[in-house]
């Protein structure tokens, strides 16, 4: 073989062993990166979780512990509906359109399915602290005047109101999280799992 | 290469010695062109080495080194590995990597020093490179030995525990040296993170910085090769190259390649399709969670440990003392490292040498496989005057070696490399 | 050189004949691919085993493995309303198991790879009854051990027979190594629900199950490893001839 040919084959082979071994170091990385996912146990304790709502009275706020963070259950009454609509142009986003934050089915003006009902990850969208109850609708050097009830972050000061929508002016940039749910009868909620693929 | 690549590479040569490096380890490196298969160990070595560091990276991640117990009466340390084994993607996958590593370090490593014996690779000029490699032998056994005690399975407790009570045979201060390297009074917790401490981070340190003093070592003064003969004696007149060397890049690089490949063949089958070894690699034992109360039937150390805990149990206690067995145990090492210096033949490589030497190689070789398999058998009267036998020919091989080595007839050695 | 180690071996060959002292166990071919087995050994697992012993490395959603639904798991298989995320506890208590029979029972996650398939299918058709013991029961794979015929209802009750004569008369498996005097073999007494050869089929269930209990990934294990050899026989062919390329040059 002449020179060019013996370099050519030499070059070839090279590359052949090169790819061939490439995709078989990428194949070998694969699990090691993959380990690092969630295990099996994590994923389980990842799993929805069902709360059982019927002993919860009107006005009060239940929380749940669901994939280690906790989730507020909110039976808001008669009184604390009507005053959701009552400050929008406070709002940062008033109805609902980063639609990150909640599922399409809560893109609604309670950001529920059933309005009697308020389900949210209540952690601020800030840097992560669990806001306080405001939920009475008096001010205080923390709600600021004309306060319509709702919740305060006393890490950095923001508000959200009773459907856990953001108030302007405060260092969180979006509403709280509604997550994925659905109620298997009306007093049993399956949280985590809403039946189109969580 | 590209114009642009050139100019990095400039930029970089200005400022560290890359291509300085490469050349004078790599492509400019001149090897022996006969080197043949006991020379495939040293890089297979080095491959195992990486992958038990990159494994055990990731095992450390969801490895707990605690020995309470947890909800379900086990311990945290045993219920890791489990969890490992089965809620961890892929974690099998990465526990019998490094289990099936270890035990294959062993092997590459042994076969590679036995290259060393045959080819007398440990001769002037290169004594400090065989030392070398004695201290990354006793540091590879430590670094295993304290491995072994992380899943807290039964083997691992009692290992252990009958390891550090060989300390307590030192006199006079020989418990308070067991307690203080336990941390406690019986292998406990504190042990177990200790031992974590040292297997993850210390003693892999050790590791690395003593496989490059050996690697630095050898380029210093060039590869022995299968006839034993210094190939810088023969240099070309113009190029200064030995005319029967070859640059190490790409040749060797190329059948290291190969070695490779056919190294991860053994290793694949292994670990796919018998990761526990006939018992040898991962006990069954240790899958029982460590007990402080029972001692299992059967204690053995891994494999790789036996020939040398054959020694032990062989010498019978003096004055009440079982020191003399841990003080052969720890000669049948040490004696590794005098090898250079025992041996008096005016040829390197087994080709050259008689008759008397090779008889003494290969009942040294027979004393160690059976000195291993005693190791993992119960004691019994036969057994114990067998493993009292075979410890006197492995000390022989050592302590005889400046008479026969001497007294053998050798061959002439030719001037340039003959086939591998 | 090899020549001389292979005679060398062969001298001192002789020195190494050791004659093995153990009980003898009946061999049991497992096959963990067999779903249907392993749904019936869980099956048995669940309702007879779990009562005393512990498989606290076994998920229950895991089972999802062996063929069966997230349904048909927790209707099945789960009584006492854990989530499937949950492990296979016993029902019960550690210490009151410990009170009851001397020492706890052990937990069976790896019961498999500790004690092996052969001698689990031969322990758990080897029980007699032994008026001795504080159970009333004996085996003579693990003798005196506290564990008392939780599968008697199934199998019936053995009895230990002295017989004269070397001729099997025993049903049910090992051998008793005795001594050197008379033979020892087990003897059905009280036949139970089932016969001994649905008895054998049932603990070669179990014990198949456990084998899987003791290792979930060894399915995938094994299918890997063929996929990974392909390759790498693959990847060995290429780098032969690459190296025989450039060591032309050599020779």
């Amino acid at each position: 073989m002449s020179n060019n040919e013996i370099n050519r084959t030499r070059r070839n082979l090279i590359l052949a062993t090169a790819t061939v071994g490439g995709a078989g170091v990428v194949a070998a990385a694969w699990p090691f990166v993959a380990s690092m996912m969630p295990s099996a146990l994590a994923k389980g304790l990842g799993a929805p979780i069902e709360v059982d709502i019927s002993k919860l009275e009107s006005g009060a706020k239940l929380t749940v512990a669901w994939r280690g963070k906790p989730v507020w259950i909110i039976s808001r009454t008669k009184d604390m509906l009507q005053r959701l609509d009552k400050h929008d142009d406070r709002l940062s986003d008033p109805k609902s359109e980063v639609s990150s934050q909640q599922p399409d089915y809560c893109k609604n003006a309670t950001r529920s399915i059933k309005p009697e009902y308020m389900v949210a990850v209540g952690i601020c969208t800030h840097l992560g602290c669990s806001p306080s109850d405001k939920l009475k609708p008096d001010s205080d050097n923390e709600t600021g005047p004309n306060w319509d009830g709702g919740f305060y972050c006393p890490c950095h000061g923001s508000r959200f109101d009773l459907a856990t929508r953001v108030y302007k002016g405060s260092p969180a940039p979006t509403n709280l999280v509604v997550p994925p749910h659905k109620y298997l009868t009306d007093t049993m909620l399956r949280i985590g799992d809403d039946g189109k693929g969580a | 290469m590209s114009a642009k690549l050139q100019q990095l590479l400039g930029w970089i040569d200005d400022r560290f010695p890359l291509t300085a490096t490469w050349k004078q380890h790599l492509s400019e490196y001149y090897a022996p062109k006969n080197f043949n298969f006991w020379y495939f160990f040293g890089s297979l070595a080095l491959l195992v080495l990486v992958l038990q560091i990159a494994t055990g990276v990731f095992l450390t991640m969801h490895y707990k080194p605690d020995a309470s117990l947890n909800a379900a009466g086990v311990s945290v340390a045993f219920a890791s590995v489990e969890y490992i084994m089965r809620d961890v993607d892929w974690g099998w996958l990465i526990r019998y990597l490094h289990s099936t590593g270890a035990s294959m370090f062993f092997v590459v490593v042994y076969l590679h020093m036995y290259r060393g014996l045959i080819y007398g690779s440990y001769r002037k000029p290169r004594e400090l490179i065989w030392i070398f490699g004695c201290f990354i032998y006793v540091a590879l056994m430590a670094e295993a030995f304290m491995g072994y005690l992380l899943p807290w399975g039964q083997m691992s407790f009692w290992g252990a525990q009958v390891i550090i009570n060989l300390f307590d045979a030192i006199p006079y201060i020989g418990p308070d040296v067991s307690t203080w390297i336990r941390g406690d009074f019986v292998i406990s917790g504190a042990t177990l993170n200790r031992f974590f401490a040292f297997h993850v981070i210390a003693v892999p340190l050790v590791l690395l910085g003593l496989v490059v003093m050996h690697l630095v070592a050898l380029h210093e003064v060039g590869s022995n090769n299968p006839d034993g003969i210094e190939i810088k004696k023969h240099k070309d007149p113009v190029t200064h190259i030995p005319l029967d060397g070859i640059p190490f890049h790409p040749y060797y690089t190329v059948k290291d390649i190969l070695g490779v490949c056919v190294f991860l063949i053994v290793f694949a089958v292994i670990l796919f399709f018998s990761p526990e070894g006939g018992g040898y690699f991962l006990e069954a034992n240790n899958f029982i969670p460590a007990d402080p109360f029972k001692t299992p039937e059967h204690i053995a150390p891994l494999w790789y440990f036996t020939a040398f805990y054959s020694i032990l149990r062989a010498v019978p206690p003096f004055f009440n003392s079982q020191f003399p067995g841990v003080i052969a145990m720890g000669l049948a090492i040490v004696v590794m490292f005098l090898l250079p210096w025992l041996d008096r033949s005016p040829v390197k490589s087994i080709r050259y040498r008689g008759t008397l030497y090779k008889w003494m190689l290969a009942l040294f070789v027979v004393a160690f496989i059976v000195l291993s398999y005693l190791g993992t058998q119960s004691v019994s009267e036969t057994k114990t005057w067998l493993a009292r036998i075979f410890s006197g020919i492995y000390f022989a091989f050592f302590i005889l070696m400046p008479w026969y080595t001497r007294a053998d007839k050798t061959k002439p050695v030719p001037e340039r490399v003959t086939a591998c | 050189m090899l020549k001389k180690i292979i005679l060398a071996t062969i001298f001192c060959a002789p020195l190494l004949a050791q004659a093995n002292t153990e009980i003898a166990l009946d061999h049991v071919q497992t096959n963990v691919e067999d779903k249907l087995s392993l749904q019936r050994g869980a099956r048995t697992f669940v309702n007879y085993c779990v009562g005393c012993h512990s498989a606290s490395f076994m998920r229950y959603s895991r089972l999802e493995d062996i063929g069966l639904t997230e349904k048909q798991i927790v209707e099945n298989l789960m009584v006492t309303g854990e989530k499937p995320v949950e492990t296979m506890t016993a029902t019960m208590r550690p210490a009151d198991a410990k009170v009851a029979f001397g020492v706890a029972p052990p937990d069976l996650s790896l019961i498999a790879r500790s004690r092996g398939a052969d001698w689990l299918y031969t322990y758990l058709r080897t029980f007699y009854r032994d008026p001795a013991r504080p159970t009333g029961w004996n085996n003579t794979t693990f003798p005196s051990v506290a564990m008392p015929h939780a599968l008697s209802d199934l199998q019936g009750e053995q009895v230990l027979k002295e017989e004269p004569a070397k001729e099997a008369a025993g049903e049910a498996g090992a051998e008793h190594h005795g001594a050197a005097h008379a033979e020892k073999h087990l003897v059905l007494d009280k036949p139970g629900k089932l016969s001994p050869k649905e008895y054998d089929a049932l603990v070669k269930d179990l014990v198949n199950y456990t084998v899987y209990m003791g290792e979930p990934a060894q399915t995938k294990r094994k299918i890997t490893g063929i996929y990974v050899l392909f390759f790498l026989f693959g990847l060995t062919i290429l780098a032969y001839f690459l190296k025989k390329e450039f060591w032309k040059d050599i020779h």
